[in-house]
């Protein structure tokens, strides 16, 4: 929404603040102003001049050398090549020293274009005569200027005055940005309401004659709403001996301000109105109304309808059509016909002011793909009491501007006539709420100058009707709240019981996993949720696959965002792969983010969001260093049982042979593994990945950050170590079966040191380091405590075919 | 209680918007809270994220579930307040959203708008990093790029 500063002063007139204090204090009473653009910032020293004289440039063909009368008493001089000046004509004119804001192609110029005095082709220049496009306008707002050359002020103007004045240019725009709930000051009225209450001043509505002859509407025009819920109230009036010609200048401007390219005096009065109160309006000639009559029905399933954009497009039965005895002539609160509409022939016009439902108009919208000026005020719900203010203000304008000779009477098809509502208010309680200290009257004060009436009998709040935000007590403590001034409220802090937050165990599970992987030199990431149904086929995912039923998307932005993720691994291979194609050297990165795994496919009911601790590596490190992450992770989570590792983990998207899930207390927590050649390849990854995924929603049920003290061991430890040659196939896993099987009371722990395959080790098999530690709580150990567990030790990995090295 | 999560919204991805962010909500529901209070506790919120002389500015705002509602402005930490290219000259930046717990709210969540009021309040935390760290691309944050995250 936009608003000039000289028609907000037609409704405020004592309206005297700077644009800059204007949209301060604007923006602190609720109506935010998003900035301003001063019309004439660029234009400096531009006055009317006239023509006296025109001579050829004796050295130029396509120059003049004209005289200007500038009102100084004496005629300036101006070189000029513009081929539309003749003698006597008024014309704009910057002296030496002025500034334009751009040039005759309409680009504009930071800071405007400087003119001085100076010589073309040898001959004395004073000034400049410009055109429209110079002074920062264009032909669209301006229709009366020449496409080329020096625009041509009428007789209305001064020699010597302003031209920037002249033609309105000394004006500021505002843009504001109003919340959905104020659809009041989606009309330049409702919003010089705001601006009179916010300055302390009285605000001046245009006074709405009664217009019309003897004649009566009804005998000229039928109207039947068939759908009342959807059409609320509907307006109508006719004009008849209709005169198509420009509106007047003010009005002109007005509307160029708002970006309203001026038309003609019918078109522009519609937009007028609908700029000035908010309310849409549509006009149609009568004479193309068949019958007469306008029924206000749905539309038809598959119905056809040209807009008079001259697009054809098609129905649905919710959309709500204008139609008169034989057919469609609009598609309500959205677009008219071009069956109907008004041309530069039209003799007898009906004018629309309606109020349609809100939600239908914005589904309406939507399902034709159309969304117009009107719609869009249409979408918020209007209030239907205006809509007669409306089409009277615009019969008023008809009659003034001699645009037509105005029917008398109104038909008028109106149900249930919308009331305002009353509040039941209670000061204390706005100031207990606001934290204030705001007497009665001084908020009744606030009210009044809003048009909100107090009745004192029964302490209520009286609303009109265009306020349709204000329901509740709550409501009205923010009226008094931004007209005391937030800022005048003080600041204080919650005087209640204090409580200390904390993290909830889940959040302080995650913080744990966040922890972990940044101390082992993983950074965090983050990834979309959404993604492209390929990349089940970038990870080799089966088609009959469960992870490819997921939560699809009614509105995607497009295919990449067209479903939310039921695996976390995209995200992270997509990163690494960002990463390697930067040529970024050892990258580890992890993310804690959800996957949305729905119940039924399709969707009937929220899907299960689990929070996967996804980590992904490539470049130093390899299979173990991720598994060393996740036992660090799990150790400091307090799962303090052993983990176990099955390789049989069929993730396709891993290396068949470098992969496992991770198992702790018989569930499966989450896997880790080489990422499959061929989806390296697919990510574009030429280096070994390793990734890890941990379940959260598990870990965090086995998680424990209680610890007890177990005492210190006294007395020394033993250590051994064992050096074995094994079978590639035998996992370092079922070694360590055997160490807590067969260690005895005294085996304290075991650590895996070295584990090597390669040239010096025979093909099939590896070498595997473990150091055994023994320590008894009471004593000393002597060899012969420990050596019977060891021994038997030896035995049980000789029977699996190991090979013990001395 | 304080509340951070992932949201989403339908903003195609450019240098400042993007579908999935993250927004973190804070509320207070007690007796006596008041507007006075969110002030209070905003205007500190904004001096530990941005510095002691940071300074808050409440606008009158609408937000379906709060009434009164407001945004806030802080002074822009990068000119203090006197207006640069930074904060586009207003020497303000808009960092959150904030008002008073709507009765209907209150009341839907079994809470007795009668004896109990509350705030509440809405952070962008990449509109907030963005800020606090003069990155000039939202985009960088969902990039990964190992050069970017190691400089936090």
């Amino acid at each position: 929404m936009n608003t000039s500063l000289s028609w907000m002063k037609a409704y405020v007139p004592d309206l005297d603040v700077t644009a800059q204090e204007y949209m301060d204090a604007m923006t602190l009473s609720g109506s935010k102003v998003e900035g301003f653009e001063k019309l004439d910032a660029d234009l400096e020293k531009i006055v009317v001049g006239q023509i006296d004289k025109i001579e050829k440039h004796p050295d130029a063909d396509k120059l003049v050398v004209c005289q200007v009368n500038v009102g100084t008493g004496e005629d300036i001089q101006i070189v000029t090549g513009a081929p539309n000046v003749r003698e006597g004509q008024k014309v704009p004119v910057v002296l030496d020293g002025g500034r334009v804001a751009g040039g005759h192609d309409g680009k504009k110029t930071p800071g405007g274009i400087k003119i001085k005095k100076g010589k073309l082709r040898g001959v004395p220049s004073n000034g400049m005569m410009c055109s429209i496009e110079e002074l920062g306008s264009n032909t669209d707002m301006y229709p009366e200027a020449p496409e080329e050359g020096i625009y041509i002020f009428g007789d209305d103007v001064t020699v010597g005055e302003s031209a920037i004045s002249a033609l309105g240019l000394d004006d500021v725009v505002f843009e504001y940005e109003i919340t959905s709930n104020r659809v009041d000051c989606f009309g330049v009225l409702g919003l010089a309401r705001e601006a009179a209450a916010t300055f302390g001043k009285e605000f001046k509505p245009p006074v709405v004659t009664a217009t019309g002859n003897d004649e009566d509407v009804n005998d000229y025009v039928k109207v039947t709403v068939q759908d009342t819920e959807l059409c609320p109230r509907y307006c109508a009036r006719v004009v008849k001996n209709i005169k198509i010609a420009p509106s007047p200048k003010w009005m002109q401007r007005r509307l160029a301000a708002q970006g309203i390219r001026p038309i003609n005096n019918i078109v522009d009065i519609t937009n007028y109105v609908m700029e000035e109160y908010g309310q849409p309006m549509h006009a149609y000639d009568l004479d193309l109304i068949a019958g007469r009559e306008i029924v206000v029905r749905r539309a038809e399933k598959g119905e056809k309808f040209i807009t008079l954009d001259g697009q054809e497009r098609t129905m649905d039965d919710s959309v709500l059509m204008i139609c008169d005895g034989k057919k469609a002539v609009g598609v309500a609160g959205i677009m008219g016909g071009e069956n109907s509409m008004i041309t530069d022939n039209v003799q007898t016009m009906l004018f629309e002011a309606a109020c349609f439902d809100g939600t239908n108009i914005r589904l309406s919208s939507k399902k034709i793909g159309l969304r117009t000026d009107a719609s869009s005020k249409f979408e918020k719900g209007l209030d239907p009491n205006n809509a007669i203010e409306a089409i009277n203000r615009a019969c008023q304008l008809i009659e003034e501007l001699g645009a037509g000779e105005v029917v008398g009477g109104v038909v008028d098809v109106y149900g249930k006539v919308k009331e305002g509502r009353r509040i039941p208010f209670d000061a204390q309680k706005v100031n207990a709420l606001l934290g204030t200290d705001i007497a009665k009257e001084t908020m009744i004060g606030y009210f009044k100058k809003i048009e909100l009436d107090y009745d004192d009998e029964k302490d209520e709040v009286v609303v009109p009707s265009w306020r349709q935000d204000l329901e509740c007590l709550a409501d009205m403590a923010e009226e008094v709240a931004r007209f005391y001034g937030y800022d005048n409220i003080p600041t204080s802090l919650p005087s209640g019981e204090a409580t200390t937050g904390k993290l909830s165990f889940k959040l302080k599970v995650e913080a744990l996993a966040r922890d972990t992987a940044e101390f082992c030199g993983f950074s965090q990431s983050m990834n979309y949720s959404f993604e492209s149904p390929k990349v089940f086929d970038k990870l080799l995912i089966p088609q009959d696959d469960e992870m490819r039923k997921t939560v699809v998307i009614s509105n995607p932005l497009g295919e990449d965002f067209s479903i939310m993720r039921t695996i976390s691994l995209n995200g992270m291979l997509t990163s690494l792969a960002t990463n390697y194609n930067r040529r970024n050297k050892n990258v580890r990165l992890y993310e804690l983010g959800n996957i949305y795994l729905p119940k039924q496919v399709p969707v009937t009911e929220l899907p299960e969001e689990r929070m996967q601790f996804t980590l992904g590596m490539y470049g130093d490190g390899d299979f173990y260093t991720m598994k060393g992450v996740i036992e660090e992770f799990f150790d400091k989570a307090g799962l303090h049982g052993k983990e176990t590792y099955d390789p049989a983990a069929g993730k396709p998207f891993l290396h068949p042979g470098r992969q496992a899930n991770v198992i702790y207390d018989g569930q499966i927590v989450g896997y880790l593994g080489e990422i499959h050649p061929q989806v390296a390849d697919n990510y574009e990854l030429k280096e070994r990945v390793y990734v890890a995924v941990v379940d959260m929603p598990v870990i965090v049920s086995l998680a424990s950050f209680e610890r007890k003290y177990e005492g210190i061991a006294r007395f020394p430890a033993v250590s051994r170590d064992i050096s074995m040659v094994m079978p590639k196939e035998i996992l370092v896993g079922e070694v360590e079966k055997v160490f807590d099987a067969k260690g005895g009371q005294y085996l304290e722990g075991y650590e895996l040191f070295d584990i090597y395959e390669g040239t010096q080790i025979k093909s099939g098999f590896k070498s595997v380091a473990y150091s055994l530690t023994f320590r008894a709580k009471d004593k000393t150990l002597e060899e012969a405590d420990y050596a019977p567990a060891m021994n038997k030790i030896l035995k049980a990995l000789e029977e699996m075919g190991i090979e013990l090295r001395k | 209680m304080i509340a951070p999560g992932r949201v989403f919204r339908s903003d195609e991805v450019d240098a400042t918007h993007s579908p999935s962010f993250h927004q973190i909500e804070g509320l207070v529901i007690d007796k006596n809270i008041t507007f006075a209070d969110l002030k209070g506790t905003l205007a500190e919120f904004a001096k530990e994220l941005f510095g002691e002389e940071t300074k808050v500015k409440f606008r009158p705002h609408h937000f379906p579930f709060t009434e009164p509602s407001a945004e806030v402005d802080v002074t822009c930490f990068k000119c203090g307040g006197k207006g640069c290219r930074f904060c586009k000259g207003s020497g303000w930046i808009e960092i959150l959203g904030c008002g008073m717990v709507h009765p209907r709210v209150l009341k839907m969540s079994g809470i007795d708008p009668e004896e109990y009021t509350g705030f509440a309040f809405g952070v962008g935390l990449e509109r907030i990093a963005l800020l606090k760290y003069e990155i000039d691309d939202m985009r960088l944050l969902y990039e990964n790029d190992d050069r970017f995250l190691k400089q936090f």
